[in-house]
């Protein structure tokens, strides 16, 4: 991992708790030969621990943002500084790297592998660090007890429900101890009663761990377990809209 | 463990599990290339047992048969001009005899030779107790191995062959029974006295008598073949039954020539099933990989290169192909033998060689590898939110 690293605080607007801060950012896609600006000029900055929801109608550009935010995909314009480093500037296989080590992914569809285990699904972000065989077993261990299921770690994901899924996802997200997780529609898929699992527990992570994270949600109760929520509307950022 | 050899790990675990993920479709992909190596390694076998008899073919004797035509014979006073020419150490001589055994199907050649004749092949390996009974015997004949193992000739046994070139019925002994020093040569014939045949000839049909079908040349120095070669033809040259004089080699590859656009059909056949079933396992790849379009996306956003993508694609068609392949390398020698069986013995040598099961091997690895090429480039280049909107 050879990222450049530039400290927040030397981009001149970052104090030491802001762990994300966007300044400037533009991105337009190419549609049938007609440009659509997705996002106009987004600033904003996230601190270190908090957990803020993005809300907005389809289209509007959220997931976008949050591609962008972690590093899968590349504004057109503008300065994104996560946790000190400029990823505008890192090339793919840097960026690849970065990702590894600082972001940790929850996806509405959960997008484990179907011919891992929980186990191994778990531990596969693990295997592009240094740790030990046993190192590994052991983070992976802990992580299937905080998500309460450690007596599932040999099921395939075709042998677990949707929550059930979305939790080894999560737990995927958070073994490589990222300062950021981003998760996309993370109970968009699920019921209910899956939904506030997966939710309280993504608010522990917040809580407890002082992970940073990120949600795209659609959902009014849901964007509510956040700390903070912002409407994203036709490639426009609103007021943040603190909860806690 | 180093950080790589772990991915490579990964790489392996998820390779098998991926190449075992669509069982049905793993299952019929393998029995193609099953079928394809096997089908390739046979139809090289069959090119190759036709050329057995040239490839075991001496560049060290020579042939000289009527310039004209193997049709015409030679007289039989050539032999002592012959063995006047520098540089020859042998001379003996042998007739087609093209006799039929019981049924025109039952076809082995047969040669009426002088009694010398095995003396320029010491690649024949015969017990000197037999030889000595054949040279006793008039109506002695000698037999190959495989001709012996195909029809069950014992020595003592008659052997009556219905003359075609030579009308009547010709009574022979099975002296003796000979065998070759490797495998890869031709002992599916008969040899028989030159004497016998000469002899009745003489008798029945005077003006055939004293004439040789081919005489053949051993060389004192096997480097002046050619030299020798020309010298032979010279003797004989502006006489009634001029000469023409070739390596052994090049006489049977004459034969072979005869029926090279069989061959070369062969060839290529071997080569389209190859290429046919590059395009299933092509396709095979293509599907597997655009299905899992998503899951490739996913490794890429949790950090995996595009090298590991791709990675992973080469080895699931390379995986594929090792094991088709390696049971159609396996069940090629077995399938030969049956294919010699119920060949009824038109291939007398017909082995799987060392050079044709690397050919099949070199043919599966590069089915796996082509076939992986633009899946692998794909998946790796998708970019990671495009591969994220997949659906499979």
């Amino acid at each position: 991992m050879d990222a450049p690293q530039l400290k927040a605080g030397q981009a001149g607007r970052g104090t030491a708790d802001i762990l994300v801060s966007l300044r400037h950012i533009f991105k337009s896609y190419r549609r049938g030969g007609q440009v659509l600006q997705v996002l106009s000029d987004i600033s904003f900055d996230i601190a270190r621990g908090e957990f803020l929801a993005l809300m907005g109608p389809s289209g509007s550009g959220k997931s976008t943002l949050l591609n962008l935010i972690a590093g899968i995909d590349k504004p057109d314009a503008g300065q994104m500084l996560v946790e000190g480093t400029d990823t505008v500037l890192l090339g793919e296989a840097q960026l690849a790297d970065w990702r590894a080590g600082h972001v940790g992914f929850i996806f509405q569809f959960y997008n484990l592998m179907p011919v891992l285990t929980a186990f191994e699904n778990i531990e596969l972000p693990l295997t592009l660090t240094n740790l030990t065989r046993r190192e590994r077993r052991e983070h992976v261990e802990t992580a299937l007890e905080l998500v309460g299921l450690s007596d599932r770690m040999t099921h395939y994901p075709s042998e677990l429900s949707g929550g059930q899924q979305q939790r080894v996802a999560i737990a995927r997200a958070f073994i490589t101890d990222p300062a950021l997780i981003v998760a996309d529609e993370p109970t968009g898929d699920l019921d209910r009663q899956s939904a506030g699992d997966i939710l309280a527990l993504m608010r522990s992570l917040a809580g407890d761990m002082g992970k940073t994270i990120i949600m795209v949600t659609h959902d009014r109760k849901a964007a509510e377990s956040a700390d903070a929520i912002m409407h994203l509307e036709k490639g426009e950022l609103s007021e943040k809209e603190q909860l806690r | 463990m180093r950080r790589h050899e772990r991915t490579d790990m990964n790489a392996i675990k998820l390779i098998l599990r991926n190449a075992l993920r669509h069982r049905l479709r793993t299952a019929l992909t393998v029995t193609g290339l099953l079928v394809a190596v096997l089908a390739y390694g046979l139809l090289q076998t069959v090119v190759g047992a036709w050329y057995a008899g040239a490839a075991s073919s001496s560049n060290a004797r020579l042939v000289m048969r009527n310039a004209v035509s193997l049709a015409f014979t030679l007289p039989i006073s050539y032999e002592n001009r012959i063995r006047g020419v520098e540089g020859v150490s042998r001379v003996a001589h042998s007739n087609w005899f093209g006799g039929i055994y019981q049924e025109p199907k039952n076809f082995f050649p047969q040669f009426a030779v002088s009694d010398n004749y095995l003396s320029l092949y010491p690649e024949f390996i015969l017990p000197e107790e037999q030889r000595a009974a054949y040279m006793r015997d008039r109506k002695g004949a000698l037999i190959g191995r495989q001709l012996a193992d195909q029809y069950g000739f014992k020595v003592g046994d008659a052997l009556p062959l219905r003359g075609t070139i030579y009308p009547g019925t010709w009574e022979f002994v099975v002296r003796g029974i000979f065998d070759a020093g490797d495998e890869t040569r031709v002992t599916r014939l008969m040899l028989f006295h030159w004497d016998y045949l000469n002899e009745t000839l003489v008798r029945s049909a005077p003006n055939r008598a004293n004439q040789v079908g081919v005489y053949v040349i051993g060389v004192e120095n096997p480097d002046n073949t050619a030299v020798v070669s020309l010298a032979a033809d010279g003797v004989f040259s502006n006489s009634l039954a001029e000469t023409l004089t070739e390596t052994e080699q090049a006489f049977q590859l004459g034969f072979v020539a005869m029926s090279n656009q069989i061959i070369a059909a062969i060839r290529i056949v071997s080569y389209v099933v190859i290429l046919i079933i590059m395009a299933v396992m092509a396709n095979t790849m293509a599907m597997s990989a655009r299905e899992r379009t998503s899951e490739y996306a996913t490794l890429k956003a949790l950090g995996f290169g595009p090298g590991f993508v791709a990675l992973l694609i080469f080895g699931e068609s390379l995986a594929i192909c090792v094991i088709g392949g390696g049971l159609g390398l396996l069940a090629t020698p077995p399938a030969a033998a049956v294919f010699k069986t119920v060949s009824g013995g038109i291939f007398p040598v017909f082995v799987v060689s060392g050079e044709t099961a690397l050919l099949q091997a070199a043919c599966a690895l590069a089915v796996g590898v082509l076939a992986a090429i633009v899946p692998a480039l794909r998946a790796s280049r998708v970019r990671v939110v495009d591969g994220l909107r997949a659906i499979a």
